[in-house]
């Protein structure tokens, strides 16, 4: 071999094994996004049935409850439009409350509750996940709009 | 008055910075000896002044100024004393004043210990620095000024948030800013090599103590992080794939690819367009971790909408850095030169291949970093990317990377055989498999994930091992005569493989077990039983907390551990914390925390037994031992020290090259 043919072969070699690992990591990223979702998304069957997502709003004022076993608690999401019911089992974090933000990643199971695998409450009491505020967000908006749009058909 | 003196100090360092910025490097350009010369008092005098401007704004946090905006939103009276002054860097505007005195730290420390570098080279390093000097400090000036008044002032101040009151937080911020920074030296090394068009095997030389400087700080940095969020956050976890810790996991990642292409460089005169352009990607992943965390695209793309002018100002100044030198990078590229020939099977295209893997590391952290910011801020969805996508890249590009580093050592430079290599690593390649498919059946719950990551840390110490006998067999004494360097890559290579074994065994055997505890009852997590005795208030320094009272042992009998995990009220902000207890040992962590008070009196506690886990941090502290052994090589010492001693001297005590390594009986003893 010269060493033009030794040095297209590194070459080759080189580019061969960034495309597996530019193939690797672009059907890894496929596989494993994660959409968010708002309550109002859930109720107008936009969320995937068979595939984890982000559920994010406010914990709705005295929704929650806790089960017999300790553990599992049971609450409700909202982003003041539509709500959504959460089962978690395990600790939830310092910040969890009620009327606050809150972001479950987890599934829909058939019966339209949310199973939450994982649930995210804010770093500090000026900041709200920034999915919890998106959902209000647009919760407020779409209401202001059918509100607009009534007022509009008013004559 | 402290306040604005401490403004007056950063306005003047902004005028020095611009002069460093400027005249040195037109001086090497022109060779006006005046100019370059302008470049070392220069930079001691920006450190001086950005110094005094840092000292101003922790001295207004310890004096508990509340008529400055940023401490009273920050600190407040009751803190206790070591957090009033880990605050000063606990706020946006602090942290990046933090930044720049690190910046302009390692600018002096490059101007007092490189007198043996020719003088146009340290006028272009030093200018270099200069310009990203004036960038942050116009950026602090501009966007972010810490000493901003409050009128009137505050009767207290809001406190800093609870999760900081840490000593993690006095210690991990500066030793990460520390590696983030350190890297703006190689950036400036490989421009300023770009400005004049020489590189050799010197420049080479130069730069490689400074980068592994960097990446020493860098590693502690985020290993520190990384135990903070365990033992702080309470989740058990240690590393969640956050976008903030990406923001430092990037530089890294391209950090290690940089000190092993250096080393070719240096060794052989390879790869050198490939290390300049490694050095440049280095620093622009530290710019690009600096906007990410402090432009406020985080906390929402919106929020960073109401407010952009801090974002656009690192955007603008990351486009100018980035670009610019890679603008650089295209005109001179030619002359850099591709220079270095090598075999298919040589050290260099093993090093090469890693070097391709841990780039290709860094872009696929890069993609689940940024793009999900990227759709959030195009307003296509919000999405986000946890640990699934980011353990399904790192296994299979980090796996080769790993096989690669054993081999590496091991092989010649220039050409190596394959049949001498194939029977060097033999051994090591059994002794690795056997060990993988024992050790997971002898703990009695066999997985592959587990089974190849002890394949890895086997293959990692067999291989080493096999370096020490290959090199000890070469004659008598040989061992003992390996350079520093040679010994800070040994400890280095077996401190990932330490790491490696943390990381093996915590993900395939820990156990996890959120549980409702009455008083008195019991429950047995990874062999120990928990006992949970009840449950107290105490009054701490500035919050009040439930004690729990747990007893934990072995459930074949042994030493018990009373644990003592606490929920906490900050007073100030009304914050709960979870303080979690954690027993540490050599081959476990138990680790206990309180989740919250039911009617009944129960509670409800998360248990955790974890084994190995401290061999992740331990592992981490080794490679940056590893990197502190190779800076302390005699061959960078002499190079520095040469011109200042004369010859006939003893060798003194090297001050600042082996940090530590000075035990002075003129300090005095750490209190």
């Amino acid at each position: 071999m010269t060493p033009r043919h030794k040095r297209l072969m590194l070459a080759g070699v080189v580019l061969g094994g960034a495309a597996v690992a530019v193939t690797l990591v672009l059907n890894a990223f496929n596989s494993n996004m994660v959409f968010f979702y708002s309550p109002s998304d859930v109720l107008k069957q936009q969320a995937p049935k068979d595939r984890t997502f982000r559920l994010g709003g406010l914990v709705e004022a005295g929704s929650v409850k806790r089960q017999s076993d300790g553990v599992t608690v049971r609450f409700a999401v909202t982003d003041t439009a539509q709500v959504i019911p959460v089962e978690y089992r395990g600790i939830l974090p310092d910040l969890f409350k009620e009327g606050k933000g809150v972001v479950a990643q987890g599934r829909l199971e058939a019966d339209g509750t949310f199973r939450a695998q994982e649930v995210l409450a804010k770093h500090d009491e000026n900041y709200m996940p920034p999915e919890a505020a998106n959902a209000v967000e647009r919760a407020a908006k779409a209401q202001t709009q059918s509100r607009d749009t009534l007022q509009g058909a008013r004559p | 008055m402290i306040p604005e003196l401490g403004l007056f100090a950063l306005v003047v360092a902004l005028f020095i910075a611009s002069a460093l910025a400027t005249l040195p490097i037109i001086g090497a350009a022109r060779s006006n000896l005046a100019w370059m010369q302008l470049a070392r008092p220069a930079a001691l005098a920006q450190f001086v002044f950005v110094l005094l401007a840092f000292g101003c704004l922790m001295a207004s946090f310890v004096n508990n100024d509340f008529s400055v905006v940023n401490v009273a939103t920050n600190s407040n009276s009751q803190l206790p004393l070591p957090y009033r002054m880990a605050a000063s860097w606990g706020s946006h505007e602090g942290s990046m004043l933090l930044w720049v005195l690190m910046l302009s730290g390692w600018t002096c420390a490059v101007s007092l210990l490189s007198r043996s570098l020719p003088l146009a080279m340290v006028a272009r390093v030093l200018g270099v620095m200069g310009f990203i000097s004036v960038g942050f400090l116009l950026f602090i000036l501009l966007t972010s000024n810490p000493f901003d008044r409050l009128l009137p002032p505050a009767m207290d101040g809001r406190d800093l948030n609870p999760l900081l009151q840490d000593p993690g937080m006095v210690i991990h911020p500066p030793m990460l800013y520390m590696g983030y920074v350190g890297f703006a030296v190689a950036f400036a090394f490989a421009v300023a090599a770009l400005l004049s068009g020489r590189f050799d095997a010197t420049w080479a030389r130069w730069s490689r103590p400074w980068t592994t400087a960097a990446w020493v700080f860098l590693t502690i940095g985020i290993a520190l992080g990384s135990w903070w969020a365990y033992y702080e956050l309470g989740w058990g976890g240690w590393w969640f794939w956050d976008p903030v810790e990406n923001a430092s996991f990037m530089p890294w990642l391209i950090g290690t690819a940089l000190i092993h292409s250096l080393a070719v460089a240096e060794k052989r005169g390879a790869f050198k367009a490939w290390t300049v352009l490694l050095a440049i990607g280095a620093f622009s992943f530290s710019l690009l971790g600096t906007f990410i965390v402090r432009s406020g695209v985080l906390t929402s793309v919106h929020a960073f909408a109401t407010d952009p002018a801090r974002g656009t100002f690192i955007l603008l100044f990351l486009l100018i850095v980035v670009g610019g030198s890679l603008a650089l990078f295209g005109w001179r590229a030619a002359q850099v030169g591709f220079a270095g020939r090598f075999d298919r099977v040589s050290r260099e295209s093993l090093l090469l291949g890693n070097n391709v893997l841990l780039v290709a590391a860094a872009g696929a952290v890069m993609l689940g970093t940024l793009y999900p910011l990227a759709l959030d801020a195009l307003g296509l969805g919000k999405i986000s990317v946890g640990p699934p996508y980011f353990d399904a890249v790192f296994v299979p590009l980090m796996a080769p990377v790993v096989l690669l580093m054993g081999i590496g050592p091991l092989a010649r430079w220039k050409q190596a055989s394959v049949a001498d290599l194939a029977q060097r690593l033999k051994w090591p390649a059994l002794i690795s498999v056997v060990a993988a498919l024992a050790l997971p059946l002898a703990a009695g719950r066999f997985s592959w994930m587990v089974a190849l990551g002890l394949l890895l840390a086997a293959w990692v110490f067999t291989t080493v091992a096999v370096l020490l006998l290959q090199r000890a067999r070469a004659g008598a004494g040989q061992l003992a005569r390996q350079p520093r360097s040679f010994w800070g890559m040994v400890v280095a290579h077996a401190g990932v493989g330490v790491f490696i074994v943390g990381v093996t065994m915590v993900g395939g055997y820990q156990s996890e077990h959120d549980v409702k505890m009455a008083i008195g009852s019991s429950t047995v997590v990874g062999g120990y039983r928990f006992t949970f005795k009840g449950a107290q208030q105490i009054q701490g320094a500035n919050y009040v907390a439930m004690r729990g009272d747990f007893l934990a042992q072995h459930v074949d009998g042994g030493r018990s551990y009373t644990m003592h995990p606490e929920k906490r009220v900050y007073q100030v902000q009304g914050m709960p914390m979870t303080e979690a207890a954690i027993q540490t040992g050599l081959t476990r962590d138990l680790y206990v925390s309180l989740g919250e008070e039911l009617p009944d009196g129960a509670w409800t506690v998360r248990v955790y037994h974890k084994p190995f886990v401290d061999w992740i941090w331990g592992g981490a502290f080794i490679m940056a031992l590893g990197g502190l052994l190779a800076i302390s090589d005699r061959r960078y010492r002499v190079a520095v020290k040469a011109v200042e001693l004369p010859p006939r001297s003893a060798p003194p005590p090297i001050a600042g090259a082996t940090p530590g390594a000075t035990p002075g009986p003129q300090q005095p003893a750490a209190t």
